[in-house]
């Protein structure tokens, strides 16, 4: 048996070095390449003005918005010829990074898709601080911006694209049809959608069968109707989901929601509707519903899957204020953090915080730029623009607070919960209740 | 269950003769051998998984804490994960025997078909498709919009010969002037004595529902002994003044409207013309009140709920029912085939009717192959995932959620909770255990 058993060992022993090797003869390459690239950068470069050296760019953008990306890297290179920028994307930027700063060879820059993700690797010592650019991210940016780049008074990010999630997206003929006009504040909102419900449409549709279209609504209605402080307060769960500033959000969330003859399909039909179908069927002739609530994402749906056209077919408006919350914006967006301090690096940050970075994206669409001195007219249509300009002059953004959360609870939990409180929307006190319970089972473990 | 079948070679070892040196041993070599890269293979992706999940589940999800048993504690604090044993239960209870049951059926029908062999390949092909494909074809399938679903198309399609829909389905009275619910008929609130106008102002009529021969809305005048009145639409882009006949607003053409005496009998009806005016010539003094029936209103179908969180788990079994019975039918059909037709032919003549021999003969003699599907059904249906994942919308996955789909999500869906998941990996193999030693047993006493 012993010698049986040995050949077994051998056999497994040579599998696992050979899977072993396999696996780390990538990384080890990649380490020496990145190590000597940052030797010779630094060994050569230590003035401002003529950088050279080679840099690694990681980010989730391909097809067309890796294209987009590239140019606007591609813009860097030629002011600054001497250096090299290797872009790859990767589906899940935080899983890559993950392992790649754990094997220690991070690339120079990438892009996070969440400031949660920031955090963390901040937390691990992972970035290094990029407060060469807050002044022109003071200049160029809103306040909201530098804050939620900034992990405990450290900055690390530069917010580069963003997502603007409070918009509403309204059929044109079905609000001319009702005489109604884009309402600007939650009044008026109510308002106008008892006047489409009167006119024979839905002024709602809803895609609930996917639960976080249910938490942005919430979150822009929170974000309105208790102010920033305590939307932050609520995302780090310093105060509990009991608070009667939550309710006071479900509360006016279940007028929407409570409304069932004005939801298209009603409820049970919300709940069936995925986001795509809910975009879809404000557009569809007959139209089920008046609008949808949710993102500019929601025009690239409207483009690739109806025949609505801009304008005349379809258009958005901000999501109304409610009391005297202002201008205040729900969204996302992805932020440049840097892995490596070295002259190059430094130097592409501070080129992606000038506005003609973002210009040479917003000219070729699909982007947001959260810079508040990118050129309107560069944006290749009105909708876009309004939108964007929505975004980067916000007095208040916000990133979404789902986002933030533990995953079982702002991607699972929260979900169920505010699909059940669609069902029943008068039961304010138990969703409220269910909210907490399980975010601080989240927040524990 | 490696080291069973090698431990099941021992016997053979016996008859050799011994060797000299190392005589337990010896014997082995040759089986040790062939076995080598079953035992390796079983070793890398069976057994060491399993111990590591089972070790796994006694740390902390980061997996830097040794917890104890702390991950079980919280497996039965989670409301879905008791949701999930629920319904596994109820699959363990409810989908074995069904699937045995139809495969019986089946098996035993397709003998007596002439187009056997079609009827077989339609009732087995759905074992060729992947299971999540299953699931895609029956999610589109169970839509509640008849419009999109193909199971309500059909019993809309169905109802349609028996009701028809009302040429105002949606309609909503305009002001409270009206009372009543769409769905019984709406009656002016106040009784109205001849000479008198029926204002009956309708909302939520959307533009393409009016038809097209509809003309402005006129108010109508008073008639000499009798009654008169307009239905129409109460809605002028802005909403209009609720109640009041005003220029852009239309009338409603063909509604039927009943004229009702006071004690709310009908008296007499008429319809609408093209301008929503109607009227009740010589009526007999008295207090009478003009309604709007029901059918005016009646809606269309608007499809059962399959896939709402009362339905959802029914259908996802009756999914999986549609794609397991051709594998049991074709299983019991090899079983049948292989039953003694003599028997079968004795049975009969001793006068037994086709039921008895059915009964008495032919299910116990295939009581091992029942058995068999039984049991494999078992197994398949307490790892039952991906038609879950599948069919259920994100709405109602907590409502169909099953054990192995609960494990998914919290380790894999991006929770990270892989303390948890390895709980309940560990949970559901011991549930597996009873079923797994039964498969073990049955196929030791089958070669003995």
């Amino acid at each position: 048996m012993k010698r049986h058993r040995l050949h077994l060992l051998a056999l497994l022993l040579m599998l696992v070095l050979a899977v072993a090797a396999a696996g780390c003869g990538g990384d080890d390459d990649e380490g020496d390449e990145a190590g000597a690239d940052t030797a010779a950068t630094a060994a050569e470069e230590t003035t401002e003005e003529a950088v050279s050296g080679s840099i690694n760019v990681l980010a989730v953008w391909t097809g067309a918005e890796g294209e987009a990306f590239q140019a606007v890297l591609d813009g860097f290179t030629e002011k600054n010829p001497d250096v090299k920028v290797s872009y790859k994307s990767a589906k899940d930027p935080g899983q890559v990074l993950a392992t790649s700063v754990e094997g220690g060879n991070p690339p120079d820059i990438a892009a996070l898709p969440s400031p949660g993700l920031m955090k963390d690797f901040a937390s691990r010592g992972a970035l290094k601080e990029i407060d060469f650019v807050k002044d022109a991210i003071t200049e160029n940016y809103a306040g909201s911006w530098l804050d939620l780049g900034t992990v405990e008074g450290k900055l690390y990010g530069l917010f580069f694209k963003g997502a603007n999630k409070s918009t509403v997206w309204y059929n044109v003929a079905v609000f001319e049809d009702a005489g109604v006009e884009p309402p600007e504040d939650w009044d008026a909102f109510l308002e106008a959608a008892d006047t489409l419900k009167a006119s024979g449409v839905a002024a709602y549709s809803l895609g609930g069968a996917d639960g976080w279209t249910l938490t942005d609504l919430f979150e822009n209605i929170y974000l309105r109707t208790a102010g920033p402080e305590k939307y932050d307060q609520l995302a780090d769960h310093e105060i509990p989901w009991t608070d009667p500033s939550v309710k006071e959000a479900l509360t006016e969330m279940g007028k929407v929601l409570g409304d069932t003859e004005n939801i298209a399909g009603g409820t049970s039909g919300a709940l069936q509707t995925d986001f795509p179908t809910s975009v879809t069927q404000v557009y569809s002739t007959p139209p089920k519903a008046a609008q949808v609530l949710e993102g500019d994402f929601v025009g690239g749906v409207i483009a690739a899957e109806t025949k609505a056209k801009p304008e005349t077919g379809f258009n958005v408006y901000a999501f109304p204020e409610i009391g005297d919350s202002g201008q205040v914006v729900v969204g996302g967006g992805d932020v440049m953090v840097m892995f490596k301090d070295n002259p190059a690096a430094r130097a592409l940050i501070k080129y992606l915080a000038t506005p003609e970075a973002g210009q040479i994206w917003a000219e070729k669409g699909g982007f947001s730029s959260p810079n508040k001195n990118v050129d309107e007219s560069v944006y290749p249509d009105e909708i876009t623009k309004k939108t964007a300009i929505d975004l980067a002059q916000a007095e208040v953004f916000r990133f979404d607070l789902s986002d933030l959360q533990p995953a079982a609870f702002g991607g699972d939990a929260m979900f169920t919960i505010l699909q059940d409180f669609l069902k029943s929307p008068k039961d304010v006190d138990g969703a409220a209740q269910k909210l907490e319970k399980a975010a601080a089972a989240a927040f524990k473990s | 269950m490696s080291s069973t079948s090698v431990r099941a070679e021992f016997p053979l070892e016996e008859g050799t003769p011994p060797a000299p040196e190392s005589p337990r041993w010896r014997g082995l070599g040759t089986p040790l051998v062939f076995l080598a890269p079953a035992i390796f293979f079983l070793v890398i992706w069976m057994v060491y998984p399993t111990l590591r999940t089972m070790l796994r589940s006694l740390y902390s999800d980061d997996g830097d804490r040794f917890v104890w048993l702390e991950n079980y504690e919280r497996l039965f604090r989670d409301d879905r994960l008791l949701t999930a044993i629920k319904n596994n239960a109820f699959w363990v209870l409810l989908i074995p025997a069904a699937v045995t049951a139809v495969g019986l059926i089946f098996a035993v029908l397709v003998e007596r078909v002439r187009w056997s062999v079609a009827f077989k390949i339609a009732v087995f092909m759905p074992l060729a498709v992947s299971l999540f494909a299953v699931g895609v074809i029956w999610r589109i399938m169970y839509q509640q919009d008849p419009e999109r679903g193909a199971i309500n198309a059909a019993i809309s399609g169905a109802k349609g010969f028996v009701q028809e829909t009302g040429v105002l389905s949606t309609a909503k009275p305009s002001s409270d002037a009206l009372e009543g619910t769409p769905k019984g008929g709406l009656t002016l609130k106040d009784a109205i004595r001849p000479g008198a106008v029926a204002t009956l102002g309708l909302t939520a009529v959307s533009a393409g529902e009016i038809p097209e021969d509809a003309k402005e809305a006129v108010q109508p005048e008073p008639l000499q002994g009798g009654i008169s009145g307009v239905v129409w639409r109460d809605f002028k882009p802005g909403g209009g003044t609720p109640g009041e006949v005003e220029a852009e607003e239309v009338g409603l053409p063909g509604v039927t409207v009943e004229l009702r005496d006071a004690a709310g009998k009908k008296i007499d009806s008429t319809t609408s013309e093209d301008d929503g005016t109607f009227r009740f010539e010589d009526v007999g003094d008295g207090e009478y009140r003009v309604a709007i029936g029901a059918s005016t209103f009646a809606q269309p179908f608007r499809g059962v709920n399959w896939l709402g969180d009362k339905l959802i788990t029914p259908a996802i079994m009756f999914a999986y029912i549609w794609v397991t019975a051709g594998f049991a039918m074709v299983i019991i059909g090899a079983g049948l085939a292989a039953i003694p037709r003599d028997v079968l032919e004795a049975a009969r003549t001793d006068g037994g009717s086709e039921w008895q021999v059915f009964r008495r003969v032919t299910v116990p003699l295939l009581g091992p192959v029942l058995t068999v599907v039984f049991v494999t059904q078992i197994i398949g249906v307490l790892k039952i995932f991906d038609l879950v994942v599948a069919i259920a919308p994100g709405s109602s996955q907590d409502d169909a959620a099953t054990l192995a789909f609960v494990m998914w999500q919290r380790a894999f869906s991006g929770q990270n909770l892989f303390g948890l998941g390895a709980a309940i990996s560990t949970f559901l193999l011991v549930l597996f255990i009873p079923f797994l030693v039964f498969q073990i047993k049955r196929f030791r006493t089958e070669t003995a």
